[in-house]
């Protein structure tokens, strides 16, 4: 099946793919579901002088009075169903609503800053890359440094004072639905590492494939120059920043809690680290689990985009 | 072990400005943060009544401003420093010793040892980590020594990896096969002869995992999920600078400004060792 069976090959590779997230995402689950029962203390400790009755029914009601195999799969039964339980702080809400609520607001941000990140680390990385050594190449590679090692909290309250406080040009904070301007200082905070480790990578890897054999044989062939680089070098120099993405897609969401906390965006992020705060089991729970999914979901994608750009794979497929 | 990779190395890296001057800076900022508050006028949690969110340099004895308790912003940052310092090195601590180990007995034994320990760290791998270790603060509860646990639980993963690698090469060295016709046993192969030659990579890469320990931690204490107050850490002055910097950005820009130099200074050390026990680009 070398050459000839490369579509079927490509349905099993990720048919195998997807069965391969299962264990993975069945593991986190069981993680946070135990180590969220192995606390000391229970959810309703520190309400104040809880009548023993009432606690015994509260406990009923949330399951929390049965052993915990039977807890699990109730839990493990409710998740297959969508149903991800009660929180147990916003007493008003389950946490299905409260991650239906906060999902879309959490995916426009972390979908724009992705796109922003490669729109911009990408160019600048090539620019970098055929400027080697020059001005260009030192000013971009300077902005990476800096964008690696500060990170978004420290980027982001300095944006909001900068554009925000001072320049009156955007929101310091707040969210009107359908008012993009909320949206750019949280999405230009959030991108601006990964813009930096995709530049760099970006030119690290331009500069490797340049130097490849099958390059000089191209420029010999007598291409001009911007084929060389954007037919031929330019899908192999690709393959380090895709396999960035999973990466890339990790350090998006964690700092997502920090710029929906401080622009006061409603997403997941906020109820999560609201849930951290309060203790709020189930609340974190879910949320992580759904983090989780995300994350898998991403380098699957990263995983198939790799696959169809990389012509080695596919060859011999392997897993 | 010759001493000449080593003084070779060490000869690489002083020719190497950027990172002699952040060795030295990050020697100036440990020394800051370790005997620094003994010699300021003012304690970490004392509260000076007549000097609130005082801006820098006006206050006498408050020479980087105080918070809007009136808490002197300098002590208050070094004692973070210092909280950053100590997790820092020790989960980077955690990682050396775990990862070497672990890596180091994989790469040497192979086979089913090896795809068993190393599917293991796979699996953790692919958990996403910063929320794992939010909820293992949200069961055990917040502080320093939970943090650098669960902090410490991942940090030795790549470690890991990179020594197994390693490891796999060696082995295949003649003065391993030596040891092992001498009648040495696994783990004296592993101590006195894989590991020793390894350390190069081992030690840049903790150089490179010190700054990124200190930024999950100065993560969560600024979601308010790690260092609690009135203990100062990084992450929660940047919090309480965040907050008040409409009024007083000093309050954010100092503790930013030292986070950034220690996170620079770890990177720049990290990327000249690299440089300097390559022997590649030489």
């Amino acid at each position: 099946m070398r050459y000839k069976g490369r579509g079927m090959s490509k349905i099993v590779f990720v048919l195998r793919r997807l069965l391969g997230a299962i264990p993975t995402l069945a593991l986190i689950v069981a993680l946070s579901f135990l180590l969220t029962r192995l606390a000391p203390g229970g959810p309703f400790d520190e309400e104040q002088s809880l009548p023993p009755e009432i606690r015994a029914n509260l406990e009923a009601a949330y399951g929390l009075d049965q052993p915990i195999h039977l807890q699990f799969g109730r839990y493990v039964r409710g998740l297959l169903h969508g149903d991800f339980g009660p929180s147990f702080k916003f007493r008003d809400f389950t946490v299905g609503e409260l991650i239906a609520d906060g999902l879309p607001v959490s995916l426009v941000l972390g979908f724009a800053a992705m796109l922003l990140a490669l729109a911009i680390g990408i160019p600048a990385g090539i620019w970098s890359a055929l400027n080697r050594g020059r001005a260009p190449d030192r000013i971009v590679m300077a902005f990476a440094v800096a964008g690696i090692s500060i990170p978004v909290f420290v980027i982001a309250p300095f944006l909001a004072l900068v554009f925000g406080i001072w320049l009156h040009w955007l929101p310091v904070a707040g969210w009107v639905p359908g008012r993009p301007s909320d949206l750019i200082l949280p999405v230009v905070a959030l991108s601006l590492p990964v813009i930096a480790y995709v530049a760099r990578l970006m030119r690290g890897s331009l500069l490797e494939i340049l130097r490849a054999p099958w390059i000089r044989a191209a420029r010999a062939r007598g291409l001009a120059e911007r084929t060389v680089i954007l037919r031929h070098a330019l899908p192999a120099a690709l393959l380090p920043v895709v396999s960035y993405a999973g990466p890339a897609a990790a350090s998006v969401l964690a700092g997502s809690l920090v710029v929906e906390t401080l622009f006061g965006l409603p997403g997941m992020g906020r109820h999560l680290v609201q849930g951290a705060l309060n203790r709020d089991y189930t609340l974190v729970m879910g949320m992580v689990i759904v983090y989780a999914a995300l994350m898998i979901a991403l380098n699957l994608i990263a995983d198939l985009v790799y696959d169809s750009l990389d012509p080695r794979i596919g060859r011999e497929r392997k897993l | 072990m010759s001493g000449g990779i080593w003084s070779e190395a060490l000869a690489a890296l002083r020719k190497d400005r950027l990172a002699m001057a952040s060795a030295a800076l990050l020697g100036v900022l440990a020394f800051a943060a370790i005997v620094g508050p003994s010699f300021l006028d003012y304690r970490e949690d004392e509260i000076d009544w007549s000097h609130m969110a005082a801006p820098p340099f006006e206050a006498a004895g408050h020479w980087l401003g105080t918070d809007r308790l009136g808490r002197d912003l300098l002590v208050r940052t070094l004692h973070g420093l210092r909280v950053s310092l100590v997790i820092a090195l020790a989960a980077t601590l955690v990682s050396l010793v775990i990862g070497v180990a672990w890596g180091a007995i994989a790469g040497f034994r192979r086979g089913r040892t090896d795809a068993l320990m190393m599917r293991f760290v796979d699996v953790l791998y692919s958990l996403p980590q910063v929320f794992f270790v939010i909820i293992l603060t949200v069961v055990f509860g917040r502080g320093p020594l939970i943090l650098l646990v669960a902090i410490g639980a991942f940090s030795w993963l790549t470690m890991a990896r990179i020594v197994r690698g390693q490891a796999l090469a060696l082995r295949e060295r003649e003065f391993v096969d030596a040891a092992i016709v001498g009648g040495s046993g696994t783990l004296r192969i592993v101590g006195r002869h894989i590991v020793p030659n390894l350390m190069g990579p081992v030690i840049v890469y903790a150089t490179l995992t010190l700054p990124q320990v200190i930024l999950v931690e100065s993560f969560l204490s600024f979601l308010g999920i790690g260092i609690q107050e009135p203990l100062a850490s990084l992450g929660n002055l940047i919090a309480d600078g965040a907050a008040e910097m409409e009024t007083a950005p000093w309050m954010l820009a100092v503790p930013a400004t030292c986070l950034m130099l220690v996170v620079f200074g770890f990177n720049f050390l990290g990327d000249g060792l690299r440089d300097a026990l390559d022997p590649r680009d030489r």
